[in-house]
């Protein structure tokens, strides 16, 4: 569980702007929030600079922002999914926003009432849900603390987890040797942006032989504060080390950015392993479909060395839009790239997901297990590529796509593509497509068990062997927010 | 315990039942038996609340309450269980978790202490000797790659653990072998209590040899037509259905 990105009185205002914006006509689709203190409207040379400046970067930095700026315009916005959404207004949008912390709520008795009705479903102890809230009291004094005490004990081991904008500072050499080394600034739309205008994240490097102790989390971040729109995070696993990175919260996450482009970039090299697990909970819009978070997130993890491991875990239940692919270049010899994904979507939520799977490097091997779950009018696609290159000798990978449908007006659809330029590969792909039964909820309903509870545990089953991969405590989490994510969606 | 009047229920505007009645006491166990179409599983359908049925007329009455007012997880948590004739697989869903969570559902009902994995287990392990159940049962999900006999015996479990005051077994007896009916009837032998009831639905009089039931029903499109004792069972057994059909 996390804490950043929350502030409920913008969160109020936000619902109230959604209401006005309900009780209108839906012009733009964007909502901005005007509490914050922001640089002008729009994107040019400029604003690059001014951001850097903000945060005091080297010149290489500046200069790599802007390279990637003069190559964004002249990109065009990717149209080749499943979904559909209004043009985004970028020249309108406010690239760096700091908010403004003086009107953070001062107990939990100013926080919307509602929020706190999904925390107490969500089992958020109590202890966290002022932090999740924004409550700016001694409860993130403590979380300092407890995140200072986890970061000497890191160090300890030469690990560096700290944000991305300290690491620019303070291991540049580090930064010039990785950042764009998996997902270069001129990679696709969103990440081009991302590149020019990226506002924070975290970075953390294992050194050779370090396996990390600890679950590692944003959440114990020292400095959390919001990451914003446009967030970049870097891991690089050194030779023979080993790291678990969890991102995102179970508890509803509100931004008042509607346009999300975050780059992850994960280097493991020879004998290291990598597992990343995340839980994207971003709000999804009202249940008419207005508002929402449309999340365009470039994710991919480089196996360069031999025997190397990267495994992406994603349970997506938020956002309006979801456009995400987390990948794995799979170039050391024996390398492995996992994928397990659980994707929800409700109301009028949108989701195209699915993974990459690279295979450069002799008997490498991925897994691909993704299961969709769409409810309400809302459309769910898996869209994934096997690619087996000419020197990829004895490649292996298995695919499973599973698709759960609820009720009978929303869709799901399955991309599978396979690039096969190896004959010693081995490639299987498997999909099943089903419906949550009446008798099934029936049955659960006979034993005591109420139909909401039942199409979460229905569901729940079905994601098992996703949420087997999330480390226990996020797993009961996920499980707890597949209901919460679920309600409304039988009658 | 459960009064039914006069019940009257279609299917797509097709009656099934066509004024049932019914008085089943605590301390009792009623067979209902009939040929194929007669309305039994209609009958342990619309008392346990599954949709798709619509009541035309009458009433049914459980431990005072309008029995078919109350939605369906309601009736289970207020003590009523039905006995699956195709229990249904719930794939991923752990069969001991499945279990907790419904008794708990029940002891929340109740105004009682939830039950804690620790205490759960004990109780679960002293019922599974009843259907004489293997362990591995528990931690496969619910019914999935169960035999059809593995299956019915987890509904008995599922019973025992649950300790209803009112169960509907329906057609319990299909697709068992001998041993697993014994099994079976067995564990509602040992759950039968004087609090509590049983509505035994079956087709053939065989499961009577195992559980001997205090009255026994004959269903015939939609009513019973024949009510007598468990020597009216053995009556049907040796002359078929069609002597009491003729003379309805």
């Amino acid at each position: 569980m996390k804490a950043e990105k929350e502030n409920p009185k913008q969160l109020t205002e936000e619902q109230e702007n959604l209401q006005k914006i309900a009780d209108k006509e839906y012009k733009y689709g964007f909502v901005t929030d005007i509490e914050m203190e922001e640089f002008p409207q729009g994107l040019n040379d400029d604003i690059i600079r001014m951001i850097s400046a903000k945060k005091d970067e080297p010149d290489f930095m500046t200069e790599w922002r802007l390279k990637a700026l003069h190559h964004w315009r002249k990109q065009k916005e990717p149209r080749w999914t499943k979904l559909k959404y209004p043009d985004v207004p970028f020249d309108d949008l406010y690239y760096y926003a700091a908010p403004k912390k003086k009107d953070a709520p001062k107990s939990l008795d100013e926080v919307d009432p509602e929020l706190l009705a999904t925390f107490e479903k969500l089992g958020v102890p109590l202890e966290e849900r002022e932090l999740l809230a924004g409550v700016a009291v001694d409860a993130v004094i403590d979380s300092v603390s407890v995140a200072t005490t986890f970061k000497d004990k890191l160090s300890e081991l030469g690990i560096i987890f700290c944000p991305i904008s300290e690491a620019i500072h303070d291991h540049p050499d580090l930064i010039k040797k990785y950042l764009g080394t998996v997902v270069p600034y001129t990679d696709n739309f969103y990440a081009t942006l991302n590149s020019a205008v990226f506002s924070d994240g975290s970075f953390v490097y294992i050194p050779p032989g370090v396996r990390c102790p600890m679950e590692l989390s944003s959440y114990f971040r020292i400095n959390a504060s919001k990451t914003g729109q446009f967030e970049r995070t870097l891991i690089i696993a050194d030779k023979g080390s080993y790291v678990s990175y969890l991102e995102g919260c179970t508890a509803p996450m509100r931004d008042e950015n509607q346009l999300h482009a975050a780059v992850v970039e994960l280097v493991a090299l020879e004998g290291a392993e990598i597992k990343y697990s995340t839980v994207q909970n971003w709000y999804a819009g009202s249940k008419e479909g207005l508002g929402g978070i449309y999340n365009f997130v470039t994710k991919r993890g480089l196996c360069a060395g031999k025997d190397s491991k990267i495994s992406w875990t994603q349970v997506e239940t938020g956002s309006a839009i979801t456009w995400k692919y987390p990948s794995c270049i799979l170039k050391g010899e024996n390398s492995v790239g996992e994928f397990y994904s659980v994707a929800l979507t409700n109301n009028y939520q949108q989701a195209d997901t699915g993974t990459k799977m690279i295979h450069l490097g002799k008997n490498s091997r991925s897994l691909i297990v993704s299961k969709g779950i769409s409810a309400g009018k809302s459309s769910n696609a898996y869209r994934g590529l096997v690619k087996v290159s000419k020197n990829a000798e004895n490649s292996r990978n298995f695919s499973q796509c599973d698709s759960l449908l609820i009720g009978d007006q929303c869709g799901a659809h399955t991309y599978p593509y396979m690039e096969i330029e190896n004959p010693s590969a081995h490639i299987e792909h498997e999909a099943t497509t089903s419906k949550v039964s009446e008798d099934q909820i029936f049955y659960l309903n006979q034993r005591g068990i109420s139909s909401e509870d039942a199409v979460g545990m229905i569901v729940s089953g079905y994601a098992k062997e996703v949420f087997q991969q999330l480390p226990m405590e996020f797993a009961v989490e996920a499980q707890a927010l597949m209901s919460v994510s679920l309600e409304g969606s039988v009658g | 315990m459960l009064s039914i009047k006069d019940l009257q229920v279609s299917v797509e505007g097709k009656t099934i039942l066509n004024g049932l009645n019914l008085e089943v006491k605590a301390g009792e166990i009623h067979a209902i038996m009939g040929p194929n179409g007669s309305g039994k599983s209609t009958l342990a359908h619309v008392l346990s609340g599954k949709d798709g049925y619509d009541v035309d007329g009458g009433s049914a009455t459980y431990k005072g309450m309008d029995l078919l007012d109350l939605a369906p997880e309601v009736r289970a948590r207020e003590g009523m269980f039905l006995a699956f004739q195709y229990p249904i697989e719930i794939p991923g869903v752990n069969n001991t978790s499945f279990l907790k969570k419904a008794l708990n559902e029940i002891r929340k009902h109740r105004g009682e202490d939830e039950l804690d994995a620790i205490d759960f287990l004990a109780l679960i392990k002293k019922q599974m000797e009843l259907v004489e159940m293997k362990e591995d049962l528990l931690k496969r999900p619910v019914n999935q790659g169960f035999s059809g006999g593995e299956k019915k015996r987890n509904e008995i479990l599922q019973m025992a653990v649950l300790n209803p005051e009112l169960a509907i077994l329906d057609e319990t007896d299909s697709g068992l072998d001998i041993d697993a009916l014994r099994i079976v009837a067995g564990g509602v032998n040992k759950l039968r209590s004087k609090d509590n009831a049983f509505v035994v639905i079956t087709h053939y009089q065989r499961l009577l040899d195992y559980i001997i039931p205090d009255h026994v029903h004959v269903l015939s499109e939609g009513k019973i037509i024949k009510s007598g004792g468990k020597e009216l069972a053995f009556e049907l057994e040796e002359r078929g259905y069609d002597w009491l059909l003729e003379h309805a």
